[in-house]
């Protein structure tokens, strides 16, 4: 497998300082490895402060800036951060009107930032999210896991943290979107953890699993290679089963690239996408094409629904400037 | 009960966790592939090669010093759910002894004991879920009954490297409930859980290198 990487071990280092090196309106904590906004803390303002395993940018760092996350703590690739990590991006965004942590549903995640959040001087509430549907039974494991919403999360509850809501009212509103929201992907490939070298699980040619993670898991089942339409319908209804996405404001659409789909079949997907729900009945308001909750070099994609509403649209529409999500301003 | 481990023996463990970490390092990762994130092994390695740069750097004074800087360097250094995990259990041992200098059987059960119950309290999870409990927990079941039986701790030791060997052997046929695996369901079965399988090193470092 050919990657642009000086040494396996070195990469979400290297990537780090790329990241100080193209966005200086940005501040990296190379030491701990933090992502900060420039301008953090921000007085009176609640800080948010998200991070996980490396591997999905621009999941979290591209997210940083004006309107969404105030921090993101960098993990190794596919593993997430350690406390003293949340530590360090809680203590650097507190700007005195408390810390939101959102931390997505992987058991790793939440005992890190569980640790660090008993460690914390500072008022902390965490926020998991939870919004695939491929997790059938929750009972027999460790719960839904956290994918797509977790974009759209960062960008809703970031614009209500802006606006100057409290603690309370911005977790409330991040988890009316997780709650709001389903996801589920699809991968084509596998993917290859640079200090692992070789591909996390084998994927013969014409087959693809349907219900993966983000960690280049194994997903629920193993089918055949089918059309954009075929794969469309595999993801869309199981998450229109789950939820009612009709009526009301209508959602937020988000097709999401898994890091080596081009943009070209995203939008082939999209089309599919937008046909099923228009034969649903779902009304789409909003839309977000384009890789942004990656899993390394994994072909594929998944989809996220959020119901939206007056408040949800409202705040989706406000400004933000990250290096990923930019708009408004 | 005649025979106590003091520091040294209890140094001469962690660094042999850390060396058979290091030999089985690409196994260990290999079985978290199958079912996991395929990291096991790399993490586990990072945090014990890091405890074993502290401990070089400057000597621990006293086995709660020994253990205390352990579950510190395992939480700061690995991530994932293991660096938790493991944290918390080398934090209880620490907290367990006190000021001791030298334990002997009892103490090390109460240690372990100790170190279960903190990654019951972290993971949440019960025998059966496949996870490091279902080598770990028959583990110290079974040191605790030698040494209520009166055994030497030598004896003990292996009695507990027996029980952790057959507990990370019956996680090959359960469907995992807990962590990352837990997403495969059913699929998750027929693998060997790379939790039990590390913990099962801890206990062989144990019982080759405290007596």
């Amino acid at each position: 497998m050919n990657k642009l990487i000086n040494d396996p071990a070195q990469v979400v280092v290297d990537a780090l300082r790329g990241v100080a090196a193209a966005h200086p309106e940005l501040r990296v904590d190379h030491e701990q490895r933090v992502v900060f906004r420039g301008d953090a803390p921000v007085r009176g303002k609640v800080g948010l402060v998200s991070g996980g395993g490396s591997g999905h940018e621009p999941l979290h760092a591209g997210f940083v800036g004006p309107g969404m996350l105030d921090a993101a703590c960098a993990g190794e690739v596919f593993t997430s951060p350690v406390p003293d990590q949340m530590l360090a991006a809680t203590k650097g965004v507190d700007g005195g009107a408390g810390v939101l942590h959102i931390v997505k549903n992987y058991t790793g995640d939440v005992m890190n930032f569980e640790m660090a959040a008993e460690m914390a001087e500072t008022e902390v509430v965490a926020v998991v999210t939870n919004d695939d549907v491929a997790v059938e039974d929750s009972l027999y494991t460790a719960g839904r896991r956290g994918v797509g919403v977790t974009v759209l999360v960062e960008k809703i509850a970031g614009a209500a943290a802006e606006e100057g809501r409290s603690l309370a009212e911005v977790a409330k509103i991040a988890r009316k979107v997780n709650s709001n929201g389903r996801s589920m992907g699809v991968a084509l490939t596998s993917c290859t953890v640079p200090a692992a070298g070789k591909p996390t699980f084998d994927l013969p040619a014409g087959q693809i699993e349907v219900g993966i993670g983000i960690h280049g898991e194994p997903g629920r089942r193993r089918v055949p290679l089918g059309t954009a339409a075929e794969i469309a319908e595999m993801l869309v209804t199981p998450i229109l089963t789950d939820h009612d996405f009709t009526g009301g404001d209508g959602v937020i659409a988000f097709l999401n690239g898994m890091g080596a789909t081009p943009l070209i079949e995203l939008y082939v997907m999209y089309q599919e996408v937008s046909t099923l729900l228009a034969k649903a009945g779902v009304q789409v308001a909003r839309t977000l094409v384009g890789p942004y909750i990656t899993s390394l070099d994994m072909a594929g994609c998944s989809v996220t629904l959020v119901k939206a509403d007056d408040e949800i649209l409202r705040l989706w529409d406000a400004p933000v400037r990250t290096p990923a999500l930019r708009w408004g301003v | 009960m005649a025979d106590t481990v003091d520091l040294t023996a209890l140094d001469r463990w962690i660094r042999e966790f850390a060396r058979l970490i290091a030999e089985h390092k690409e196994m260990l990762t290999e079985l978290d592939s199958a079912i996991g994130d395929a990291d096991h092994g790399i993490n586990m390695h990072r945090g014990m090669t890091a405890v074993v740069t502290t401990l070089e750097s400057e000597s621990p004074g006293r086995p709660s010093e020994l253990f205390k800087r352990t579950g510190m360097t395992l939480v700061s250094t690995v991530g994932g759910a293991s660096g938790p995990l493991y944290g918390t259990a080398f934090l209880r041992m620490s907290a367990t002894v006190g000021d001791a200098e030298e334990l002997d059987g009892n103490d090390l059960a109460k240690m372990l004991r100790a170190a279960l119950e903190g990654v019951v309290q972290r993971g949440k999870a019960v025998p059966g879920d496949k996870t490091m409990l279902d080598a770990f927990g028959p583990a110290v079941e079974a040191l605790e009954a030698a040494i209520a039986d009166g055994e030497p701790l030598a004896r003990a030791l292996d009695a507990a490297v027996r029980a952790a060997e057959e507990g990370r052997a019956k996680t090959i046929p359960m469907v995992a409930r807990k962590g990352r695996a837990s997403y495969l369901g059913e699929r998750s079965a027929g693998h060997q859980d790379p939790g039990a399988t590390s913990v099962t090193f801890l206990v062989a470092a144990a019982a080759t290198s405290l007596v």
